[in-house]
C-alpha cells in the first residue's frame, strides 16, 4: 500500500481552478520533489495533504485511509503529517525548546521531561542543541528553519511536507537546511518537497514532478527530468532555473 | 479670592473614613468589573475570529450596541430595568445583598467588555495568520492554538490599549454614584453636603483618581517591559 495516494483531486478558489485532476502515489520512504513556476499550485497541492486547504473533488489516502472522511480527526491527521514553511513560522514568544515541545505536551499529553529529552535529541540531530534556551529572534534564518524541522519531527510524523524551505534564506545558510533534509531522507522519511534546489533534487529525490497551471505536466526520475525532459514548458522552466 | 481652604476638615475623622471606604469600593467595583470584562472580551474576540456566522453576528451586534450607547443609560437600564429581566428569586437575592454594586458591576462589565473585545480582536489580527497555520499544522486544535500561540503574543501587543481601557473603567466607575454605589465620588459628594467644603472634597477625589490611574499604569508598563524583548513584531 502506498503511503499517500492522491486520486483525481480538484480544487477551486471561487471560479479559479487551482488544482486540476492531480494524481500521485507516494511510497513509504520516497522523496518527491515538486517544482514549477510561481502560481502553479505547488503550495496548494501539498497543503491539501495535511488539510490546511480543502479539496472539492477527488480523494487523498494516507496509508489507505481517506483523510477527508467525516470521521477523521484533523488534529490527529496533522500529527502524522509534519510541515515546514518557507517563513519558518516559529513561535516568537517561546524558546527554541518550547517551540519543539509545545505540540507533544499539549496534543500528545506527553510529560514535559520526556518531551524535552526527545526535543533535545531532535535539536542535536539538526545541529542546534546548544541554542535550546534562546528565542527564535536570536537565531539566524538557517538555524530557525532547522528548529522548524525539529518541531515538525517532534510529533513523529509519517510524512513530511516542505514548502520552499530554503527560499527565504541567505545563500550561505541554504546548505545547512538542505543537509538536515538529506539526513532525514536517508533515514527513510517519506517527504514531499516543493523546492527549486536542483542539487538537492538530484542527490536525494526519487522522483521529480513539474507542475504548471494547477496540473502535473511532467514527472520522472531526477535523471530523466534533468537530462531528457519531454515537455516544452519543462524545458523552458529548467533553462530558467539551472 | 477669599475662600478659606480647610483641608483638615475633609482629611480627618469620620470624613477620612468615608473617603477611605469610597476608595475601597471604587477599587473593588473596578477590579471585579475588569476581571469579568477581560474574560467576556476575550471570549467575544475569539468567537468573532472563528468566522462562524452566528458568532460573528452576535459579537458584532454586541460590541456595536454597547460601545455606542451612553454608559449612564446602560447603568440605569441594569439598575432600574432588571425587574423585567431577572427571575424573582435572583432579584430577591440581589436585593438582600448589594444590589447597587451588582448592577454597577454588570453595567461596567458589559460596557467595557465591548471595548476590550475590539482591542483584543485587533491584537489577534495583528499576529500573522501563518502563526495559526503553523500551530494547526503541528496538530494543535483551534482553541489550543489560540491559548498557547496566538493569545500570548496578542496580549503583549494589546497591553497598552488594555491599560487605557482599564483606566477608563476606573474613571467610569464614578458614574455608579448615580445608582447609590458608595464609591469614591459618592463619598466625596456626601462629605460636601455635610461639610459644605465642595472644593476640598472634590479636589481630594480628583487627586485620588489621578494617583490610582498613575500607579496602575506605571506598574503594568514596568511589568510589561520585562516581556517585550521576546516579541519580534
Ligand atoms: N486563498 C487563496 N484565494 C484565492 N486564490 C489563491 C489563494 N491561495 C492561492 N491562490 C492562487 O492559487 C494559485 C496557486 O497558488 P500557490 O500558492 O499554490 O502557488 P505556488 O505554486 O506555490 O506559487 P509560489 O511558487 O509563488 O509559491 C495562485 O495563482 C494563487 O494566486
Ligand atoms: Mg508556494
Amino acid at each position: 500500500m502506498a503511503m499517500i495516494e492522491i486520486k483525481d483531486i480538484h480544487k477551486w478558489y471561487g471560479d479559479f481552478h487551482v488544482l486540476k485532476n492531480v494524481n500521485e502515489s507516494i511510497e513509504k520512504g520516497e522523496v518527491l520533489v515538486i517544482c514549477g513556476p510561481s502560481g502553479s499550485g505547488k503550495s496548494t497541492f501539498i497543503r491539501c495533504i495535511n488539510r490546511l486547504e480543502e479539496i472539492q473533488k477527488g480523494e487523498i489516502l494516507l496509508e489507505g485511509r481517506n483523510i477527508y472522511d467525516k470521521g477523521v480527526d484533523v488534529n490527529e491527521l496533522r500529527t502524522e503529517v509534519g510541515m515546514v514553511f518557507q517563513q519558518f513560522n516559529l513561535y516568537p514568544h517561546l524558546t527554541v525548546l518550547q517551540n519543539v515541545t509545545l505540540a507533544p505536551i499539549k496534543v500528545r499529553k506527553m510529560p514535559k521531561s520526556q518531551a524535552e529529552s526527545i526535543a533535545m535529541e531532535l535539536l542535536a540531530r539538526v545541529g542546534i542543541h546548544d541554542q535550546a534556551k534562546k528565542f527564535p529572534v536570536e537565531l539566524s534564518g538557517g538555524q530557525q528553519q532547522r528548529v522548524a524541522i525539529a518541531r515538525a519531527l517532534a510529533m513523529k510524523p509519517k510524512v513530511m511536507l516542505f514548502d520552499e524551505p530554503t527560499s527565504a534564506l541567505d545563500p550561505e545558510m541554504i546548505n545547512e537546511v538542505l543537509n538536515a533534509m538529506k539526513d532525514l531522507a536517508r533515514d527513510g522519511m517519506t517527504m514531499l518537497c516543493v523546492t527549486h534546489e536542483m542539487g538537492f533534487a538530484r542527490e536525494v529525490a526519487d522522483r521529480v514532478i513539474f507542475m504548471d497551471g494547477g496540473a502535473i505536466v511532467e514527472e520522472g526520475t531526477p535523471e530523466h527530468f534533468f537530462t531528457n525532459p519531454q515537455h516544452e514548458r519543462t524545458k523552458a522552466f529548467l533553462k530558467e532555473i539551472l | 479670592m477669599n475662600y478659606d481652604f480647610q483641608w483638615n476638615v475633609v482629611l480627618s475623622g469620620e470624613y477620612l473614613d468615608w473617603i477611605l471606604s469610597g476608595v475601597k469600593v471604587t477599587c473593588q467595583i473596578s477590579a471585579v468589573s475588569l476581571f469579568f470584562a477581560m474574560c467576556i472580551g476575550t471570549l467575544l474576540a475569539v468567537m468573532r475570529l472563528t468566522r462562524f456566522k452566528p458568532f460573528v453576528w452576535f459579537t458584532a451586534i454586541y460590541t456595536e450596541f454597547f460601545r455606542n450607547t451612553p454608559l449612564l443609560v446602560q447603568i440605569f437600564f441594569w439598575y432600574f430595568g432588571s425587574d423585567g429581566l431577572l427571575p424573582r428569586f435572583a432579584l430577591d437575592w440581589l436585593y438582600d445583598h448589594d444590589f447597587e454594586f451588582a448592577a454597577g458591576v454588570i453595567a461596567l462589565t458589559v460596557y467595557t467588555s465591548a471595548f476590550i473585545a475590539e482591542e483584543i480582536r485587533s491584537g489577534i489580527n495583528s499576529i500573522p495568520r501563518t502563526q495559526l497555520e503553523a500551530s494547526r499544522a503541528c496538530g494543535l486544535s483551534f482553541v489550543q492554538a489560540m491559548r498557547y500561540v496566538i493569545l500570548p503574543q496578542a496580549f503583549r501587543i494589546i497591553i497598552p490599549p488594555l491599560i487605557s481601557q482599564a483606566l477608563n473603567l476606573l474613571k467610569n466607575s464614578a458614574l455608579c454614584m448615580t445608582i447609590g454605589v458608595a464609591e469614591l465620588l459618592y463619598m466625596a459628594k456626601q462629605i460636601e453636603s455635610y461639610s459644605f467644603r465642595a472644593f476640598e472634597a472634590m479636589s481630594v477625589a480628583t487627586l485620588i483618581y489621578l494617583s490610582i490611574s498613575l500607579v496602575v499604569s506605571f506598574t503594568i508598563t514596568q511589568y510589561n517591559k520585562h516581556f517585550m524583548r521576546t516579541v519580534s513584531y
